[in-house]
């Protein structure tokens, strides 16, 4: 009954936040001098003409009533309609989603994998040289943005050793016809090897660049949280039942630490997908972040509007989940 | 055996001399960068277009790291984009300190309703993507130094918010702000003497690590083409035109990437550095 | 009779620091229950960590030998040495709320061991553990092997900790302090059932205490400790009639008896204090340590 509670308290507070971004991004977006209708128009355009298409797109109302419209629409699934392409905005949108979703699964991946590897040394050879070092590497790789590293990265493998591809999503000369925008996991499901081996060049350095401050963050945290687990008696009650080190620390100790680091983890991985706007652009990704610069360089609010919202939306989404996830992995909150 | 670890964590001074060593020097050349640069940074030739760093053959005198596509100096360039880089993460640095510090301080102090709605604000700001925030408050504030400055309070004041919250909450849990209430301070006077004194160390580092959050946060906007004028020298305008020429001239692209990094990594190392020296439990 | 376990002269010392362990030397034979006393502090504890290898990092042997079944454990590499201890040696812990990972099923934590070390099949090593469940008086065995820790109280999980220890048959127990942490009237409870399952199943047991009125009730012998330093071996009925150390002595009028349970508990004198101190520098100075 109480975690019923709390799940219909966590949807509530959800709600909230995506209203209460709702309401920011309308207000701010509305305060924008210039009026980008008249920019949509060929010169020449008459007064009648501008007033037309701002009467077409609501632009004539009070903010309030605009927003009551516009709130009315998300309620059927009706985004509006973007000004620059005059396409549905949540078709637009649900184009380049996945593009994004795939970019900040594979970072993830890469970042635990990375981060999970330097605790898991760390512990097992802790109080040596080599976790001083790993500690050193953590330390520079969280000091510098994820925008940085991806500079970095094109200098490396784009410019000096050129091995990866430096811009877009999937090479053009490819011939694959693809029936969803889930480029990397249809061609995974129709095992076109190939296919995969182009997206992967092209998406190595992005998601890299993204990975590397999120695997600081989890190689610090959970080296941590092992060492403190090292302690603890039932890792010691298993030393004397004859596992290696390595079998201790990952069979007793990593099930136990891996909790504590998981909360931290998702807030990270909130911000990890926050980098992607500024990493599809350096990139030349084709996903949600690129086309959310594109829109707020043509000023085309209702397009702003549904990416602004949709992120929040993600954000909150990857927490519930984190959230559940931590639930499911604790025994002692399962059973309760 | 000793512990090893004691020998890679000693550095501490140095990687504190070496990052406060980077920053001065560059603050020298931000100031100075009239006297020093030696060509003016707004000047184009096309005739002089991507002319390679001095050691390589091809150059002219006096374009010491070469000259981008509009055969601008790299180098005067790099020189007049510290000043704004400088002058955001000092402004928009404090700024964010200041208001973020200051709500953490009264939400984590006071409790109640003011905690309520501040956390509440902060949850929605958690939602936002920041760099995207960020883009689109330049683009409604129209470019320029203020917009700059004002975006980035804007987007970043959660970040202190949200830690001094958490201390001041542990604080003012402490006996000791508890005493000094028996013996009569104002609930006000008891968070300026007692609490902020308390975590003024972890609002230091952190304003430290926000100037170089700031740096990156005008090179990213400068690298959309949304910080000041287009023409004026930014790292992030620079490293956004680099970027499109690096087959062509690398040292476009890599000598500002180089001062940012630099910039960006010395101002983390400085308040890590600064965290751990008066930090009184890692001390 | 030879000494299951037999330790000789083992130092044990703070990395980079002072003694811990000084040339400590005892036996425990086949079949019988030893008992380590000592203050806290006396570095009882850190015998059975030495033997088990699982010395704080703070720690290291400096010297001395740990002969296990006839075969000296220093001499081994470390991972032969594991395994030796994994299959032939168990530990009772100290406290039963921790010494579980919180994360696991009772099962698993009995069985595992079982098939990984001892090369068992699932079958037999859940089994055995079912027996071994209901041999320490667990009610619904087969319930509690899918229960987590958290689940059952302090006396089910020291009652489960005792099944695991004696699940690989091993030649020694080595129990830390089992009864310590728990409530005195489950304490005489898992004393009893540790006595019994010693006995039905014939290990050695090395029982380490504070108390040596719990001594008394199930040990066959006992090395007194003061400073990481053993001032006596003894028999038991020889200890309790005539103790030769003073401080052994001083220790036995210290603890209340059943005829006169308040009447005794009287500190160790000072006198007997500082004579045992000087023989512990006596003892640095004479090994240079």
């Amino acid at each position: 009954m109480t975690l019923l509670r709390a799940i219909l308290l966590r949807l509530l507070t959800t709600a909230i936040t995506l209203f209460g971004v709702a309401v920011i991004v309308f207000v701010v977006i509305r305060v924008v001098p210039g009026n980008p209708i008249a920019m949509m128009l060929p010169p020449g355009a008459t007064e009648a003409d501008i007033l037309r298409l701002e009467t077409q797109y609501g632009f004539d109302k009070t903010i309030p009533q605009q927003f009551m419209i516009w709130l009315g629409g998300v309620m059927q699934g009706d985004f509006g309609t973007s000004i620059s392409t005059r396409q549905p905005v949540s078709g637009l949108v649900l184009s380049r989603l996945p593009a994004t979703l795939e970019l900040s699964i594979v970072a993830l991946i890469i970042a635990v994998t990375l981060g999970g590897t330097m605790a898991l040394l760390g512990t097992r050879f802790r109080d040596s040289k080599t976790e001083g070092a790993i500690d050193v590497t953590a330390g520079m790789a969280l000091s510098i943005p994820d925008f940085l590293w991806g500079l970095v990265l094109i200098l490396l493998f784009g410019v000096l050793w050129p091995v990866f591809h430096i811009s877009g999503r999937i090479s053009p000369s490819l011939d694959i016809d693809f029936t969803t925008n889930f480029y990397l996991f249809e061609a995974l499901l129709r095992l076109r090897f190939d296919v995969i081996a182009d997206l992967i060049g092209h998406m190595v350095m992005p998601a890299l660049a993204l990975a590397i401050p999120l695997a600081a963050i989890i190689a610090q945290l959970l080296k941590q949280s092992l060492k403190e687990t090292m302690h603890l008696d039932y890792v010691t009650l298993a030393r004397t039942k004859g596992y290696g080190e390595a079998k201790v620390i990952t069979r007793e100790a990593l099930p136990n630490a891996l909790l504590p680091t998981l909360t931290l983890v998702g807030v990270q991985f909130t911000f990890l997908i926050g980098g992607t706007v500024i990493i599809e652009r350096l990139f030349s990704y084709e996903g949600l972040g690129n086309m959310a610069i594109d829109a707020v360089i043509n000023r085309d609010l209702p397009l702003i509007q549904g990416i602004v919202i949709l992120f929040a939306l993600i954000f909150t989404l990857v927490n519930l989940a984190v959230d559940m996830l931590y639930v499911v992995l604790n025994p002692r909150l399962r059973h309760a | 055996m000793r512990d090893a670890r004691a020998d890679v964590r000693r550095p501490v001074g140095l990687r504190l001399w070496l990052s406060g060593g980077w920053l001065s020097l560059l603050t020298l050349a931000a100031i100075f960068a009239p006297l020093i640069a030696p060509q003016d940074p707004l000047a184009q030739d096309l005739f002089l277009g991507r002319l390679p760093p001095f050691w390589e053959s091809g150059t002219e005198p006096g374009f010491y790291l070469g000259t981008d596509s509009l055969g601008r100096d790299v180098l005067s360039r790099i020189l007049y984009g510290a000043r704004l880089a400088l002058i955001v993460a000092l402004v928009a640095g404090t700024l964010t300190c200041l208001i973020g510090a200051t709500l953490g301080l009264i939400a984590g102090y006071y409790r109640g309703w003011p905690d309520r709605i501040i956390s509440r604000f902060v949850d929605i700001w958690m939602a936002f993507p920041p760099v995207l925030f960020s883009i689109l408050l330049i683009a409604v504030l129209g470019p320029g130094l203020v917009s700059i400055i004002i975006a980035i309070v804007i987007i970043d004041w959660t970040r202190f918010a949200r830690v001094i919250r958490a201390e001041a909450i542990s604080q003012g849990a402490m006996d000791y702000v508890a005493s000094a209430q028996v013996a009569g301070r104002t609930k006000f006077g008891t968070m300026l003497a007692e609490i902020l004194p308390n975590v003024l160390p972890t609002i230091v580092a952190l304003l430290t690590l926000e100037m170089g959050i700031a740096v990156i946060i005008e090179a990213i906007l400068s690298f959309v083409n949304l910080s000041i004028s287009t023409d004026s020298p930014t790292w992030g305008g620079m490293i956004s035109e680099g970027r499109i020429s690096v087959h062509q001239a690398w040292w476009v692209l890599v000598f500002p990437l180089i001062t940012l990094f630099l910039t960006v990594l010395s101002f983390s190392q400085l308040g890590e550095g600064l965290k751990d020296r008066f930090d009184p439990v890692l001390r | 009779m030879s000494a299951y376990l037999s330790i000789r002269n083992l130092s044990v010392a703070l990395k980079g620091g002072g003694p811990i362990l000084r040339r400590v030397s005892l036996d425990v034979h086949p079949g019988q229950v030893h008992g380590l006393v000592g203050e806290s502090g006396a570095g009882k504890s850190m015998i059975g960590k030495a033997v088990l290898g699982t010395l704080p990092r703070a720690l290291q042997v400096t010297g001395g030998e740990i002969w296990l079944d006839g075969v000296n454990l220093e001499t081994l590499p470390p991972s032969e040495r594991r395994r030796r201890i994994g299959a032939t040696a168990a530990l009772i812990p100290q406290d039963p709320l921790t010494a579980l990972n919180p994360s696991k099923r009772i099962g698993p934590q009995i069985t595992r061991r079982l098939v990984d070390i001892l090369g068992w099949s699932r079958a037999d090593a859940q089994n055995r553990a079912l027996e071994l469940l209901a041999e320490v008086h667990i009610p619904e065995p087969a319930r509690v092997m899918r229960n987590y820790p958290h689940e059952l109280s302090g006396g089910m999980r020291q009652r489960i900790l005792i099944a695991a220890a004696f699940a690989a048959e091993p030649q020694l127990i080595i129990a830390d302090e089992p009864t310590t942490a728990l409530d005195v009237t489950v304490q005489k409870q898992i004393l009893r059932l540790i006595a019994q399952m010693q006995a039905r199943h014939g290990t050695a047991l090395m029982f380490v205490t504070h108390d040596l009125g719990v001594v008394s009730k199930v040990c066959d012998s006992l090395s007194v400790l003061y400073a990481g330093l053993v001032v006596e071996n003894a028999r038991m009925r020889r200890f309790f009639t005539r103790p030769i150390h003073p401080y052994s002595a001083a220790l036995l009028a210290a603890t209340p008896t059943y005829t006169d349970p308040f009447g005794s508990l009287k500190p160790v004198p000072q006198n007997v204090i500082t004579a045992v101190e000087t023989e512990v520098s006596q003892h640095d100075r004479r090994t240079g340590a």
